[in-house]
């Protein structure tokens, strides 16, 4: 059984599902930092960037589903719909899966009060929808923490663009409003900084350094088992 | 800051006063507060009512009604109207006395509340049985701390919780005792307008019904319940009778709050506080979000609503500023047109902008930069900012700055062509700084 | 019965995006802020206007509906 087994379908849905929603939301992001005002121009009106605001982020969450669902019926990791929802109490990787739970929770609480928002009176939605600033990152880092191919480049490449693209928005809206809100652009650029440089330090000691698999917390009885991370197949028991 | 006299009623210099005045300053002295005592032996005592709301309650509107009893706050809105909005509305109603008075050149408010609390206190507690209301608050500005010690002491000598009032201190800014900020005050926010509706006589004050009437509508409404409707419009005009209290300020010889029979005339006014120190250039009438009244318009000017409207000013919260010969009208205004984009709660995005804007237009014209089409721009911006906040702060300024654009053309006109003039650069003749 | 729009001037922010879903009848000034005659609307605009309500991010565009006789 294990000998034939390579990745199954799911780990490759899993894996194509998280990028996928990982870039959509990466998208949302851009989109909600930069505003309707800002990300317009004449042929494409306010009206359409704030339809694709809420349509890419929907578009994500349905991708997040996908991701879920495959990477619970993955028979490689026993990940338990249990782990999907609570963070840290799984057995792979618990931090770092946990850190997707978490990442997930936040975002259905978005999603939610995003449909509920007109019973909700302003403020409170806003409150809530600010959230997303916290999921972002914590999505990302769980994509770097949990993937058994993260050396791969295209993940990297993938992962490197969504920085690269949420950094920028921040900085280019923390500049348009430095005159009216200067503390809030503050901190948004000393914000922005410390994730870059987070980022910097924790990639070569982390995903990138050696035996991120063992480090990183997968169970030891799968650490011999065959998998594309952990290169050729290993001679069977 | 000039010295405010306030014209207390002399019983030898009552020939020299109109008919029938004075009402509310009567048998006031200077320096002290008007005890109980004296203020029963000067009005009688206060006419017994049914505590609940009933027929007794309802006499009582019907004859504020009669007498034609109007706001005397600025808005001028019936106080019968008023009442009945706040009877008919669901739930327990509340009380709330405005003596904020957030107007720098109003001084009539805090002069009632320090020197006659009773006849105050008075119009409250009649307010309040009409309405069935078991509460009464009473907003005096922050820095009136005569007004405040003088409240307190008055309501000492009251019988305790009939109805049960406190005290509340409002911030001595221009929009903080505005109707709806004095609710969102009240009930522990920010002393800044809110959106309406809900308006206060829905839901105010705890989500209750709150009829929010100025001081010195109460005054008169106490002295209404003891001499009735008859009484009351013995002077004054048809649509605004009875008296005001007006405070005065500029080149006179006796600043400060006087009591007039509305419709009189400004320069009997001016007469009553001794006259004229320097030749006039203009008044401006209403407040600092009032109206001008030029020199051509001055000597037919008489003060009551329907007699100013034709000028495009109002007598709003009876205030009455006199600006000399010597002040530039250009950089007055402009002046206070500074003072009232700053005084903004800055809530609103067309007063935020554009009373800024009107604010540097003026300048440009008093000297400070390039002139060409400023008046042209001044008159757009004020229409445009008309109607768009969510107070009446916007359209003060609109108004303050219409009429002064007709009523010195001329000077706006030199202005244009030479630019500032040498009384650009005086010293102000207006009390800006805050209180 | 009719309908009127009207703008909540403290929530408003100046999208803009109602006067882009109801250009008949919304124009922005200099600063972004909207600009309603306060007449009431055309049946034939009713559709548009709830979408341009419902478009609002912060709540500031309000249908309301009257059932006062005309002024």
């Amino acid at each position: 059984m294990l000998a034939s087994a390579g990745p199954s379908a799911y780990w490759y849905l899993t894996r194509a599902s998280g990028a996928v929603a990982l870039l959509l939301l990466t998208a949302a992001v851009v989109l909600g930092v930069l505003d309707v005002r800002r990300a317009s121009s004449p042929r494409w009106p306010r009206f359409v960037i704030d339809a694709l605001h809420r349509n890419v982020a929907l578009l994500a969450m349905a991708f997040l589903g996908v991701h879920i669902l495959t990477s619970v019926l993955d028979s490689f990791a026993s990940i338990s719909p249990l782990d999907a929802f609570i963070p840290f109490v799984g057995s792979y990787r618990p931090l770092w899966l946990g850190l997707g739970a978490l990442a997930l929770d936040l975002l259905l609480a978005v999603t939610i009060t995003s449909a509920l928002r007109r019973r909700m009176g302003y403020r409170s939605w806003h409150a809530i929808h600010s959230l997303t600033y916290a999921s972002w990152p914590i999505a990302l880092l769980h994509g770097l923490g949990t993937g058994s191919d993260v050396k791969s480049s295209w993940l990297l490449a993938c992962s490197a663009l969504c920085v690269v693209a949420v950094l920028a928005a921040v900085l280019a809206r923390a500049a348009a409003s430095w005159r009216a809100h200067p503390d809030r652009s503050r901190v948004a650029i000393g914000a922005a900084a410390a994730f870059a440089l987070l980022l910097a330090l924790w990639l070569p000691a982390g995903p990138l350094g050696a035996e991120w698999a063992r480090r990183s917390g997968t169970p030891s009885a799968l650490l011999g088992r065959p998998h594309p991370v952990h290169g050729r197949r290993r001679a069977q028991r | 800051m000039s010295a405010y006299a306030t014209a207390y009623a002399e019983p030898d210099a009552r020939a020299q006063q109109p008919a029938g005045l004075p009402r509310l300053l009567a048998g006031a002295r200077a320096g002290g507060a008007m005890t109980l005592e004296r203020h029963e032996a000067v009005h009688g005592s206060l006419p017994a009512m049914h505590r609940r709301r009933g027929r007794a309650a309802e006499e009582l509107i019907a004859e504020i009604e009669r007498a034609g009893l109007r706001g005397r706050g600025g808005g001028g809105f019936p106080t019968a109207t008023k009442m009945r909005a706040v009877a008919g509305a669901r739930g327990r109603p509340i009380v709330l006395v405005n003596a904020g008075e957030g107007e720098p050149a109003s001084r009539k408010d805090r002069t009632l509340t320090q020197t006659l609390p009773h006849l105050v206190l008075d119009g409250g507690e009649l307010a309040a049985r009409a309405l069935g209301a078991k509460e009464l608050i009473v907003a005096i500005c922050e820095s009136a701390h005569a007004s405040v010690e003088s409240m307190a002491l008055a309501l000492a000598e009251r019988p305790r919780g009939v109805p049960r009032t406190r005290l509340m201190s409002v911030p001595a800014r221009y929009v903080a005792s505005q109707e709806t900020a004095l609710v969102s005050l009240a009930n522990g926010g920010p002393a800044l307008p809110t959106f309406t509706p809900p308006r206060p006589f829905e839901r105010g004050v705890a989500g209750q019904p709150t009829l929010i009437a100025n001081a010195e509508t109460l005054a008169h409404m106490a002295l209404v319940a003891r001499h009735g409707a008859d009484w009351f419009r013995s002077v004054g005009t048809a649509a605004n009778p009875g008296s005001a209290l007006v405070t005065l300020s500029g080149p006179v010889a006796q600043p400060g709050v006087y009591e007039i029979a509305l419709g009189a005339s400004l320069s009997s006014l001016l007469d009553a506080a001794g006259g004229l120190t320097a030749r006039m250039r203009g008044v401006l009438v209403g407040g600092y979000g009032g109206g001008w009244i030029g020199p051509q318009q001055l000597a037919g000017a008489h003060l009551a609503e329907e007699l100013l409207a034709p000028y495009g000013a109002t007598l709003g919260a009876g205030v009455v500023v006199v600006l000399s010969e010597h002040a530039c009208p250009v950089a007055e205004v402009a002046r206070l047109a500074r003072w009232l984009a700053a005084q903004s709660a800055r809530q609103c995005g067309p007063c935020v902008h554009g009373l800024d804007a009107i604010a540097a237009s003026l300048d440009h014209l008093a000297g400070s930069g390039a002139r060409a089409g400023a008046p042209r721009r001044i008159e757009e911006l004020a229409g445009l900012v008309q109607g768009r906040g969510a107070c009446a702060h916007p359209d003060g300024a609109s108004r303050m700055v219409r009429s002064a654009l007709s009523a010195f053309a001329a000077e706006f006109a030199d202005h244009l062509r030479y630019g500032a003039c040498e009384d650009c650069l005086r010293a102000s003749e207006l009390p800006l700084a805050s209180r | 019965m009719s309908h009127r729009l009207r703008v909540n001037p403290i929530a408003c922010e100046a999208h803009g995006m109602c006067a882009e879903l109801l250009p008949e009848r919304i124009t922005l000034d200099e600063w972004g802020y909207p600009l309603l005659d306060g007449e009431r609307l055309e049946p034939e605009l009713l559709e548009h206007a709830r979408r341009a309500a419902r478009a609002c991010p912060t709540f500031a565009l309000l249908l309301e509906r009257e059932r006062k006789p005309q002024r």
